[in-house]
């Protein structure tokens, strides 16, 4: 098979004081080498944790169970810019049971990630070249700094930051918010991984600058072959970036399949809500969906929309609707899908 | 026709900015530069532009928060700005405000009832107890929260049942103008369109006068009569909302709207 990563019913426990909850909640995807899957769900649906699960990074007293199987490198589809003196594992891992040595091989060499908010995740006392060459030099020790140097200039530049030596001598403060973000990217990439997680990265950045961003990391991907998981709430901009999308509610995967197709013809009734309720340039376009996010210590015993749900149904109270097929392309958790045609948007 | 209720001219703010921790020269930063408008009764006022354009500082002086360095407010026919006492207060009482962190601007440790009881007690402290619970009670029905809510505490709401109270505080004390800065950007897109319907619905009902102040074209058009887009603390456009969301003719709104990540239809 030709998955980069292959994730299946992969679901994080979390203990509070009411019970174990299920930020995610068995969910099963593929990404493929150079693919761009968009994930989109508002607070929480597991949209992060199930990310975060992946890169081993859940929090203390978290369970994870199923697998998430990351495949080893082609032998001859490597296309790395930097030297491969560093033997990569010949065997597929599963992240989910990874100790922290495997996961810290991973980190930044196979899987990288870049965050909303570029200013915590930067160290705010270390110069922004040195991060990068840190970022090298935890997976290649053999890198003199002189070289760590000279990639850390160049990860900034493939970022498209003006004047790359120049910042890389300068500290995060004195970045504007769209070169922080540019920073942050060179620095997930410099080690040449070949997945990137992109978790909200243009949410706290002015429109204009969402654009560069945005167009930035569409070249990146193009010109490095990387496959992307991008996490939004924004169906403009995973309409953008993304040539798959999965929607998540309330831990679960509800619906997959090709962007176009699901914005054009959705057939989970919460993303059908979804689609209503975005804001678009016409005025009185926006139809809410009526009340709110289920808790997770207090979820219903079937479909978690259904108290949301105008197409509600008694099976739909009775069990956890599966995913359904639409084609071959493109599922649904939703009882409706083949009991009907498409629901009207 | 009508006086507008609102006259803005020339309003101004600046602040000093030293450079550098130990500078001993500091240099003039202009927040808003020479805005005048006109906001007419019933309408909704957009103001969209980028973080830091000066919209809030804006907002902030037709709040008289912040005094303007120079300029003229007219409310009413009658100089805001020179406003003092309890010609003030009547004034104040007249423009309200929703903030966008609903969070953040409610006391965590006050229950609903005291805040959005508040603005009653400073500016209504004649009405008796259960006067003044019947028009919180009443307040809170028009935002769509029941009695039961009293006694709660922020803390025990989602984000859009807080954005509930906060629009509830702004609307106790019957204003003619209310003043949305983000109100919906901290939310959740189903919950944001919660927030913006109940708006449109309050004005329907209320009869109010609405300037709402966003970083996002789309929030805007739902419910702007007119738009205004701010850049470098100055009006660069203003017009009616069909054009300026669908042909605007200042090149830096142009670039504006060319990067709203629109859904494809």
């Amino acid at each position: 098979m030709n998955a980069l990563l292959d994730v299946r019913g992969l679901t994080v426990e979390l203990p509070t004081e009411r019970g174990w909850i299920r930020p995610v909640n068995d969910v099963t995807f593929t990404l493929a080498p150079g693919e761009t899957l968009g994930i989109v769900g508002e607070s929480g649906s597991g949209k992060t944790m199930l990310v975060l699960a992946l890169m081993g990074l859940t929090p203390p007293g978290a369970r994870r169970t199923g697998e998430a199987w990351l495949y080893p490198r082609s032998s001859n589809g490597n296309r790395s810019g930097t030297d491969n003196s560093v033997q990569r594992s010949t065997r597929r891992t599963d992240l989910t049971v990874a100790n922290s040595e495997q996961i810290r091989a991973i980190r930044g060499r196979e899987i990288a990630m870049i965050f909303q908010e570029p200013m915590t995740a930067l160290n705010p006392v270390m110069r922004v070249g040195a991060q990068i060459e840190e970022a090298i030099t935890v997976h290649e020790a053999r890198v003199s700094a002189a070289e760590a140097h000279r990639l850390a200039v160049a990860a900034l530049e493939r970022a498209s930051v003006p004047e790359p030596a120049l910042r890389a001598r300068q500290y995060p403060h004195q970045l504007s918010g769209g070169l922080r973000q540019r920073a942050m990217i060179a620095m997930a990439l410099a080690a040449g991984p070949r997945i990137l997680i992109a978790d909200e990265p243009t949410t706290a950045l002015d429109v204009t600058v969402q654009k560069q961003i945005l167009e930035l990391l569409v070249n990146l991907q193009r010109d490095l072959g990387l496959a992307m998981i991008f996490i939004t709430h924004d169906l403009g901009v995973v309409a953008q970036v993304a040539a798959r999308v999965a929607v998540m509610y309330a831990g679960r995967i509800v619906e997959e399949g090709p962007v176009q197709e699901i914005l054009r013809d959705p057939r989970h009734p919460y993303t059908v809500g979804l689609l209503r309720a975005a804001p678009r340039l016409e005025r009185g376009k926006v139809t809410p969906i009526p009340g709110t996010v289920p808790s997770l210590n207090a979820l219903p015993p079937g479909c978690a929309f259904a108290p949301r749900c105008e197409f509600r149904r008694t099976e739909c109270d009775e069990r956890v609707p599966d995913l359904r097929r639409v084609n071959a392309e493109h599922t649904a958790r939703c009882v409706l899908v083949a009991a009907e045609g498409a629901l009207s948007t | 026709m009508t006086p507008p209720i609102l006259a803005v001219r020339n309003l101004r703010k600046s602040y000093s900015v030293s450079v550098g921790a130990f500078a001993a020269a500091s240099h003039h930063a202009t927040a808003v530069e020479n805005v005048s408008f006109d906001l007419e009764r019933g309408e909704t006022l957009g103001i969209v532009g980028e973080s830091g354009c000066g919209k809030t500082t804006l907002a902030r002086m037709l709040m008289r928060l912040i005094e303007p360095d120079s300029g003229e407010i007219d409310y009413r026919g009658e100089n805001f700005l020179a406003a003092k006492g309890s010609n003030l207060r009547t004034l104040r009482r007249g423009i309200q405000m929703v903030f966008q962190d609903p969070a953040g601007s409610l006391d965590p440790r006050m229950p609903v009832a005291a805040i959005v009881g508040e603005p009653l007690a400073i500016h209504e402290p004649q009405l008796s107890r259960t006067e003044a619970r019947a028009r919180i009670i009443e307040t809170l029905a028009a935002v769509g929260m029941e009695a039961d809510a009293l006694t709660r505490y922020p803390h025990e709401f989602s984000g859009g049942q807080k954005q509930r109270v906060g629009i509830a505080r702004a609307l106790i004390l019957r204003p003619e103008i209310v003043i949305g800065d983000e109100p919906v950007s901290a939310l959740d897109v189903s919950v944001g369109a919660q927030i913006l319907e109940l708006l449109a619905k309050l004005q329907r009902d209320l009869n109010l006068t609405y300037i709402l102040i966003s970083h996002s074209l789309p929030v805007v058009a739902q419910l702007a009569t007119r738009v205004a887009v701010m850049r470098k603390g100055s009006f660069v456009e203003i017009g009616p909302a069909t054009e300026v969301l669908t042909n605007p003719i200042d090149p830096y709104a142009k670039s504006l709207l060319a990067a709203v990540p629109e859904i494809p239809a």
